[in-house]
């Protein structure tokens, strides 16, 4: 790992004055971050951890939604009475994260701020129609993302909370890579006041995305039937050792069915 | 440079260190604790499996400074004295271990699994939580075992 300088600020403000330029990058649970500049693929001047802002934690009721705050574990979240309560599937998902040690540090708003494309997270930040907060901004789900590893995000901006509409179905279906645990696919099923939207993680060569085209049959009848042989285009898929992208589409219809029959 | 502070194994200790140390090589090579071991470069083994505040971390994945103001507990630190942990009993009465490398990392996700899940783990939850630790050598079988040993004994005791 390249030299770096460490901050731990106590505020907001003053995190957001150290993270302000394009040497420097916050630092979350880390779990993506150190492995990333143990390999020397990034090489942050200075890393400015957000552990200490109380903006970024908790989990509460807000109206008909759940926030969680950014700097929540993927462990607080499968833990918690509350997710447990209000969005089970979210709570499933939580726990399906790689491994426990990783879900003791990793954090929500670290998973959505890095999109990674194979990443668990996206895939319900989409299907539930969250809403992200930043220290400047409310941001939609469907203008989040943007492809790749890439979000909206500014430099400097900081992800405080997630805020998820509370679902009346919902279900995560995650088809694991053995070797990494990262999702080789994943399907989040969900319907809200009569909404349903389908959004899928690890398939996508442009990241996650919704399932459109089975949207519209599902609001009407939440049923398998619904999916019917909607996939997507095996030429949008990724491709790598893991799965070709006719194995891919394969399986995203799979999953889309097993997961509104588990909803 | 950053000066940390920190209690590991029950002692307070305090260094300074280049802000891109990772905590395993913190323990292992400013304070000489060499139980925790280092299996990979990608985070995924668990052979540096230690806790802070009482829950496990991978420290080849943490920074030191951000354990500063925190409690580790590593390998060396769960033993009383010459009495050993019930988890250490179990893995050496089960042959838990071949080579040994993977045995701290283990029988510290084991201190955490039975934490977090009670001493009633049955053989799926067991595997299921040893996601992040690998071992070369035992095929798991023994490890398994010895776990489900260690839970036993810990609620026979209670
Ligand atoms: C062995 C292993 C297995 C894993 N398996 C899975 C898996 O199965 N599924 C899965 O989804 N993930 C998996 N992960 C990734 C893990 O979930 C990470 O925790 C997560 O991707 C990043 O969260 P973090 O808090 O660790 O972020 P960090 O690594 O600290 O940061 C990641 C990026 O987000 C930025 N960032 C962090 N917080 C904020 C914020 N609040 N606002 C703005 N930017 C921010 C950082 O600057 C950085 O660029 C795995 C990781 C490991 C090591
Ligand atoms: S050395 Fe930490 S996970 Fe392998
Ligand atoms: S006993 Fe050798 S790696 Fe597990």
């Amino acid at each position: 790992m390249y030299q770096t300088t460490y901050h731990r600020p106590a505020t907001l403000d003053e995190a957001i004055k150290l993270g302000s330029n394009d040497e420097a990058k916050y630092l979350s649970g880390g779990q993506t971050l150190i492995p990333t500049m143990k390999q020397r693929l990034a090489s942050p001047e200075s890393l400015v951890d957000l552990s200490g802002l109380s903006e970024l934690q908790g989990i509460r009721a807000d109206g008909g939604s759940l926030s969680i705050g950014a700097g929540m574990t993927h462990a607080d979240v499968a833990s918690s009475a509350q997710v447990r309560e209000m969005i089970p599937a979210l709570a499933d998902l939580a726990g399906g994260i790689g491994d426990p040690h990783v879900r003791n540090m990793g954090t929500l708003g670290g998973s959505v701020a890095n999109n990674d494309p194979s990443a668990d997270y996206p895939a319900a930040v989409l299907a539930l129609n969250a809403t992200i907060y930043t220290n400047k901004r409310e941001i939609s789900a469907d203008s989040f993302f943007n492809g790749l590893f890439e979000t909206v995000l500014e430099e400097g901006e900081i992800i405080t909370r997630i805020s998820f509409p509370v679902p009346s179905k919902a279900n995560y279906q995650k088809f694991d890579s053995p070797a990494s645990r990262y999702a080789l696919v994943g399907v989040f099923a969900a319907r809200t006041d009569g909404n349903c939207r389908v959004a899928v993680t690890g398939a996508g060569n442009d990241g996650v995305f919704r399932m459109e085209a089975a949207e519209g049959a599902l609001s009407a009848s939440w049923s398998a039937d619904s999916v019917g042989k909607n996939r997507p285009d095996p030429d949008d898929m990724i491709v790598d050792l893991h799965g070709t992208g006719e194995y891919r589409a394969h399986l995203v219809n799979v999953l889309a069915k097993r997961a509104v029959t588990a909803a | 440079m950053t000066t940390i502070a920190m209690q590991v194994n029950g002692k307070e200790v305090t260094a300074d260190v280049e802000d891109r140390t990772l905590l395993v090589q913190y323990i292992r090579e400013s304070l000489g604790l060499t139980g925790t071991h280092v299996g990979c470069d990608t985070s995924q083994c668990g052979a540096c499996v230690v806790h802070v505040d009482g829950k496990a971390v991978k420290s080849c994945t943490m920074l030191a400074a951000q354990a500063a103001g925190k409690t580790i507990t590593t390998i060396e630190g769960i033993a009383d004295g010459d009495t050993l942990d019930p988890i250490q009993v179990a893995f050496h009465e089960n042959h838990g271990l071949q080579c040994g490398f993977c045995t701290p990392g283990m029988i510290m996700a084991t201190k955490d699994m039975i934490a977090r899940h009670g001493t009633d783990l049955d053989e799926k939850t067991i595997r299921s939580e040893l996601e992040g630790n690998i071992c070369r050598c035992t095929g798991y079988h023994n490890i398994v075992k010895s776990i489900q040993a260690a839970a036993s004994a810990m609620a026979a005791a209670e």
